[in-house]
């Protein structure tokens, strides 16, 4: 991979991440009422308001004002939840510990479970084992994230009382150091598999149409015939290929991931950045709700490039103009 | 099989095809009665009927209105109230049902709505070529890295929910996936022997791609369409769950949310609204998922 391609590549951010910028500069401005409700609420005294309009040059004309709200969240200034009385950013970057910690378990669970799962179907086409898998990932796949967790909760933790039901420590707990770390991890469980079972059918289906045509192909044969063991044919052979679009996959759904995430959080009662948005929504707390909107889009578009590159840099093959 | 090239219909004079290459030359209700041959596409249309038929019909079928109070609070389900009843002692089966109505309209105009645009940016895209098509692609790919859940929150939050603002929000952002497959079906078509045929025979260069392109890219153009919408309906709940649904209409996501706070008592009141979401969701991916096989098969 050439310099010039990734400096070309990271270049192409700029005009994707300016497009959100400007969403979110039409958004505060065609919001109905006075932009500075969007900017800083809606229960702001008059003298707040009057620092807020300075701050983002409300009274200038508007292409300078586009500039002043560029400028501001280019330095992280998200503007200012006045029920909080502190800045969004601030706000936002203590609950993205939470949500990263769920989103990330999910997808380890996913894509490692996906791939296994993929393998464990492909390898007997049509057999019991590969119909019963797809048919799952079809059912689990057309399920709404919430409604998993709900019936999760319903089954594994208020009915078997195996998992706790909401939250992610235990309540009135001192635990410390690793007996913390395992109360965390129990609560975790639950909206980590809940969450990683929505995107395990992307990367089933993926890894299973790969293997399939993968297992039938010459350099399989041979390793058969040098008389590799059957585990040893898929994982040191047959898998490396088909693991390549994968990633792809995985990279291309962070957006996706991250609103499971969202929703997953507020059914679980996981304080994260969906807790938080479910109580600005509740609260009319419109600046935070903007400033999630920002984060998230502007995380996904990286995450974007992150995949390109990734795949760019996994088969060389790859030329993108 | 049929044999390949492309076969004229009788009486209309019609070029059928698909464009997942190879399907021209197979009459549209052969490749109906195909899709019906699968389990999944059998599976899939029938739930995809369902889904249209008490949407359309719903309203006027159910025993009771769905916001009148008609039994006690949380019974469970009976024959009486075959799902049970809410907090408020109204009928869940009642809502469901009138739910239906609520994802079928969404689903129906974000359907316009992504067509519309997909086709017209896919047609000129691929028509036009060159920096156009360049140009089409890149807004394209800007649409595509959206989080669309994450606007449709924040236009929610700013404006108000209400369905018509959800309905040009959903609209607006779903339609990448539809213009590149129409590019890409338009781009293979545009070379055919029956497309030089009709421009020889005088046909203007938008009369070719609305009669004799487009009419051929429908196959592919709706096998995906449906996956569009199946996610357009997951999305549509899950802000009906968090609470940005339109407050006037009853949804299924909105019942789910109204579950979340009985979960320990009342387990009906999230799975009914559940499984008709996952039902019709699942519905809509086989269905096309049944018709990107046919179409993909007889290659």
């Amino acid at each position: 991979m050439t310099l010039r391609y990734l400096g070309w590549r990271l270049l192409q951010v700029v005009p994707t991440a300016a497009a959100i910028l400007l969403i979110g500069f039409l958004l505060i401005h065609a919001a109905p009422g006075d932009p500075v409700l969007a900017l800083a609420g809606q229960s702001g005294d008059a003298e707040y308001y009057a620092f807020v309009r300075d701050k983002f040059g409300l009274d200038e004309p508007l292409p300078v004002q586009l500039a002043t709200y560029v400028g501001q969240v280019a330095q992280a200034d998200l503007g200012t939840s006045y029920l909080q009385g502190r800045p969004v950013a601030e706000i936002i970057a203590e609950r993205i510990p939470a949500t990263l910690l769920l989103s990330v378990t999910a997808l380890i669970l996913s894509s490692v479970g996906g791939v296994a799962l993929g393998a464990f179907a492909a390898t007997r086409p049509h057999g019991l084992r590969d119909v019963t898998a797809t048919g799952a990932t079809l059912a689990v796949y057309a399920a709404p994230v919430f409604w998993l967790g709900q019936l999760a909760i319903l089954v594994l933790a208020a009915g078997l009382g195996w998992f706790p039901v909401q939250g992610m420590t235990s309540p009135r707990s001192d635990a410390t150091g690793m007996a913390a770390a395992l109360d965390v991890a129990h609560h975790l469980a639950l909206p980590a598999l809940v969450l990683a079972s929505q995107e395990i059918a992307a990367v089933f289906r993926l890894t299973r149409v790969g293997l399939l045509g993968e297992l039938a192909s010459d350099h399989v044969r041979t390793a058969r015939a040098k008389g590799l063991a059957e585990w040893r044919v898929l994982v040191g052979h047959a898998l490396r290929r088909p693991l390549i679009p994968v990633v792809t996959v995985i990279g291309g759904r962070a957006g996706h991931l991250l609103s499971g995430a969202i929703v997953t959080e507020i059914v679980f009662g996981w304080p994260g950045l969906g807790r938080l948005l479910l109580s600005s929504l509740q609260s009319r707390d419109t600046p935070v709700v903007l400033g999630i909107f920002l984060v998230v889009a502007l995380f996904v578009v990286v995450a974007n490039v992150g995949t390109d590159l990734a795949y760019r840099w996994l088969d060389p093959r790859v030329h993108y103009r | 099989m049929t044999e390949p090239g492309p076969t004229i219909v009788p009486g209309t004079g019609e070029v059928v095809s698909s464009g997942l290459e190879g399907m021209l030359g197979v009459p549209r209700q052969q490749v109906v009665r195909r899709l019906l041959r699968r389990p999944a596409g059998l599976a899939g249309a029938a739930l995809t009927t369902l889904f249209v038929l008490t949407g359309v019909l719903g309203p006027a079928l159910v025993p009771h209105d769905p916001a009148a109070v008609v039994g006690p609070s949380l019974s469970s389900p009976s024959l009486a109230y075959p799902m049970g009843t809410d907090a408020l002692g109204r009928d869940l089966f009642s809502a469901v049902v009138v739910g239906a109505r609520t994802s079928l309209v969404v689903a129906g105009l974000v359907g316009v709505l992504v067509l519309t645009i997909g086709m017209v940016v896919g047609t000129l895209s691929s028509w036009w070529g060159g920096w156009a098509d360049d140009a089409l692609m890149r807004l394209t790919e800007l649409f595509q890295v959206l989080p669309r859940f994450f606007l449709a929150v924040v236009v929610g939050a700013i404006f108000g929910s209400t369905l018509p603002l959800l309905v040009l929000v959903l609209g607006l952002t779903s339609w990448p996936l539809l213009a590149r497959v129409v590019r890409a079906e338009v781009l293979i078509l545009k070379q055919r022997e029956f497309v030089d045929a009709a421009r020889v025979a005088g046909a203007s260069g938008p009369r070719l791609v609305v009669r004799e392109i487009l009419p051929n890219a429908l196959p592919a153009v709706s096998a995906f369409l449906g996956l569009v919408l199946a996610q357009v309906l997951l999305i549509e709940a899950s802000l009906g769950f968090i609470g940005l649904g339109d407050p006037d209409i009853v949804s299924w996501g909105y019942l789910a949310s109204q579950a979340q706070r009985f979960l320990r008592v009342a387990w009906w009141m999230s799975v009914f609204p559940g499984l008709a979401i996952g039902l019709t969701v699942l519905g809509l991916n086989l269905l096309s998922d049944a018709i990107s096989d046919v179409l993909g098969s007889s290659r």
